[in-house]
């Protein structure tokens, strides 16, 4: 059996409702979990863009990639490996004010991990961090010891270190 | 309301007219070619049904008795025919009783377009009666759906509805639309989808596959081919032929694939899967080359994958990029369309006989004959079987009948032994396994092609989860021919039974009704078989009568379906008895 890996898929998409239900469902009949997803704008003009990480072989994988391909709206489908993908995520924490006076190791904290500062009242500060997976897993340990009020986390983004050549498989179409 | 107003529009020769979006989608069908429909009325759905009487000298709508058999009469139509069979429901449980069969035809690649009526738009989500989310619930087995919420999105959503069931890998689609959208006005103008941009139905094919199949092909000592609907789907029965008897290929089918060439072609080895034919069973582990064409490697056709071919060279010509190494690893994938990919394959070919390799599917099959297929075919004990049914009809319809089963025993001895000597004969529920198939599906196939001599084959289980489309068969009067092999089983499940679980026949022994009389209550001709020597008129009353006509045949009760792979053997471990 082949082992499982984690992989980032980048789905390129037509903007249409439902598309979710398709896409995710291709992944429950399979029992895999999706452990991050993301849809958002792309680079091109009325295309999606998806980002989903998940965690199986590489084998599954493409077949997976093809039952995603073969949906209607999909334009294209990738899988990659961690290395093939410049990727972030994104984290937002939301603590008590008085830490910010009374535990001085949360200011280097926040320094040393080149996460910023977003608000702060009387109550509440809130810290924004975006980053690789480890440096957000980090972050959230280092600030689970003072107490977290709120965490909330983004999937990953990504972008490849190869070009995805959409744009051109569009224009042919076109023509 | 205003009347119908017609405009032309400033940069445009198309005419756009002022109607409702219910009347819209009776000129989209309209320009789709579509002239029958299978259906139920309901609430949601009543302004097109409103419509649809207007339009009924153009649009035969056939009312059957469940929206189960609506389904499945277009997919008969649909599966004779090649055009696209359509059916339409209303909302909540109308639409919910198409899941079954768009199921169905989703697996088995059935173009059938579904139209199912919404409630308003302001009350989705509100759980409003007669409200399912049927967008939701069939997502996943559709190969597209949509829900249209204005009139004015239902001509291009019905073009691409169109467009997308019969390209490609043909499938069901479902347009969903909601009541006030059936109501409103809008300027109508239709325009047929040619493409979308981002769905290729078929793929390019590649020149250079091509040749390296070609190049394996002629190298091979000992290649065997197993085609499936694929062929048949792309019209490419004459191509298929060429290549099989120009390379002397012995061809064996998928359930689906039945008829694509004639059962009696001398290549033609017979049927492969769980319950095939011994030879292309055994022989699929001896082969060197095994050229997979427009088929999918279900588990019923490989059992277990872990030995299946595992000596061979694998050759997949598919038109789904999406099957190619999902069951089965191939040496070379030819994507494409079977009809030029075969085409194209042809002059590439070297003429071959493979006479010694022949000769074992003969030896192979030798053996089948003296322990199956003799005693199925020419029984000496008391009690009919099933294919000795199967047999008098090929005998009196020459083979060319088209035959409609539903699903279990019956369908295996059907397929096994029916003589198909045109293609599209075969019409049987391959992947989904539908009880209730049968008779629903050989009126949509009737009247598809009602100058083809259409047989249902039902056992008395799957019979009765449809039996209800007699009225359908009545109130029409499409002459179909219905068969019940009557052994008081769910046979398949009891044979299983038998043999897996100690004779332990837990709820599959059935209490039947009095079949003829229910079909005379329908009145439609009927008469009952039990003997042997009866056998032989009543099916000659049976095709010579010009109407419906019902013959329930009591066979053995406790007869087995041999060959039989178990479920995860291997194809080679097929047994005999």
């Amino acid at each position: 059996m082949n082992e499982n890996n984690l992989y980032t898929v980048s789905i390129y998409t037509e903007n249409n409702i439902g598309l979710l239900n398709r896409i995710s469902a291709i992944f429950q009949r399979r029992h895999i979990n999706i452990e991050s997803i993301n849809s958002s704008v792309s680079e091109i003009e009325n295309v999606t863009k998806w980002t989903m990480v998940v965690g199986l072989s590489e084998d599954q994988m493409k077949k997976i990639i093809g039952q995603i391909e073969k949906q209607v709206e999909v334009i294209k489908a990738y899988y990659h490996t961690e290395d093939e993908t410049i990727y972030q995520e994104s984290c937002i924490f939301k603590m008590k004010s008085d830490l910010l006076f009374d535990e001085r190791q949360i200011q280097n904290i926040i320094k040393e991990s080149n996460s910023r500062i977003v608000t702060v009242n009387k109550a509440f500060f809130v810290i924004e961090k975006s980053g690789r997976k480890e440096e957000i897993d980090l972050l959230h340990r280092e600030l689970t010891v003072f107490g977290i009020l709120q965490f909330t986390r983004s999937g990953r983004i990504a972008v490849t270190k190869e070009p995805m050549e959409i744009s051109k498989m569009l224009v042919a179409f076109n023509q | 309301m205003d009347t119908k107003a017609i405009k032309k529009e400033a940069n445009n020769t198309q005419t756009t007219e002022r109607i409702s979006g219910s009347e819209a989608v009776i000129k989209c069908l309209l320009a789709e070619g579509v002239d029958i429909l299978y259906g139920y009325p309901g609430g949601a759905i009543m302004p097109v049904y409103d419509e649809l009487y207007k339009y009924q000298d153009k649009i035969h709508h056939v009312l059957t008795r469940h929206e189960q058999g609506a389904t499945h009469s277009a997919q008969g139509y649909a599966r004779i025919s090649g055009k696209v069979g359509v059916c339409i429901a209303t909302s909540g449980p109308g639409a919910t009783n198409l899941i079954t069969g768009i199921a169905d035809a989703q697996i088995d690649s059935t173009p059938m377009v579904c139209i199912t009526g919404q409630v308003a738009s302001h009350l989705l989500g509100s759980d409003a009666f007669q409200e399912t989310d049927i967008v939701g619930i069939s997502t996943p087995v559709t190969k597209w759906n949509c829900q249209v919420t204005k009139a004015s999105q239902i001509p291009e959503a019905m073009a691409k509805a169109f467009y997308i069931a019969r390209s490609g890998r043909p499938g069901p689609v479902l347009i969903d639309i909601t009541k006030d959208a059936q109501f409103e006005e809008f300027d109508f103008k239709y325009e047929k989808c040619k493409g979308i941009r981002s769905y290729i139905p078929i793929p390019k094919i590649d020149t250079d596959s091509i040749q390296a199949a070609a190049k394996i092909i002629n190298e091979a000592k000992k290649p065997m081919i197993v085609w499936g609907q694929g062929v048949s789907l792309g019209e490419a029965e004459a191509q298929f032929k060429a290549v099989v008897e120009k390379a002397g290929i012995p061809s064996a089918w998928t359930i689906l694939g039945a008829g694509a060439i004639p059962t009696s072609h001398p290549l033609n080895i017979g049927m492969v899967g769980m319950h095939g034919n011994y030879a292309p069973n055994v022989l699929t582990n001896d082969c060197d080359v095994l050229i997979a064409i427009g088929m999918r490697f279900d588990d019923r056709v490989t059992g277990s994958l872990s030995t299946y071919a595992k000596q061979a060279k694998v050759i997949h010509f598919e038109i789904d990029p999406a099957e190619i190494d999902k069951n089965v690893k191939t040496e070379v994938a030819v994507l494409g369309d079977a009809k030029e990919s075969l085409a194209a394959l042809l002059p590439l070919l070297e003429e071959k006989t493979h006479p010694e390799w022949h000769q074992k599917f003969k030896d192979l099959y030798a053996i089948e004959y003296e322990k199956v297929i003799k005693d199925d075919l020419y029984p000496t004990k008391e009690g009919l079987t099933m294919a000795e049914v199967l047999k008098e009809i090929n005998i009196q319809t020459k083979g060319d009948a088209a035959i409609v089963s539903d699903v279990g025993q019956h369908q295996m001895i059907a397929c096994r032994y029916a003589n198909f000597n045109k293609t599209r004969s075969n019409i049987t529920s391959g992947g989904l396994g539908t009880m209730g198939f049968g008779l629903p599906a050989a009126i949509g196939a009737k009247m598809a092609a009602p100058e083809r001599e259409v047989i249902s084959i039902s056992g008395d289980g799957g019979y009765q989860m449809t039996i209800q489309e007699l009225g359908t068969i009545f109130q029409q009067k499409v002459p179909v021919k219905i068969v019940v092999l009557n052994n008081e089983f769910l046979g398949m499940v009891r044979q299983w039974q038998e043999m897996f679980f100690d004779r332990r026949y837990a709820s599959t022994e059935m209490t039947n009704p009095d079949f003829v009389a229910i079909a005379k209550g329908y009145y439609i001709d009927a008469q009952k078989v039990t003997k042997r020597e009866e056998l032989k008129d009543a099916v000659a009353k049976m095709i010579n009568t010009d109407g419906p006509y019902f013959l329930e045949v009591c066979v053995e009760k406790e007869g087995k379906v041999f060959p039989m792979i178990p479920t995860g053997a291997s194809v080679s471990d097929i047994r005999l008895e």
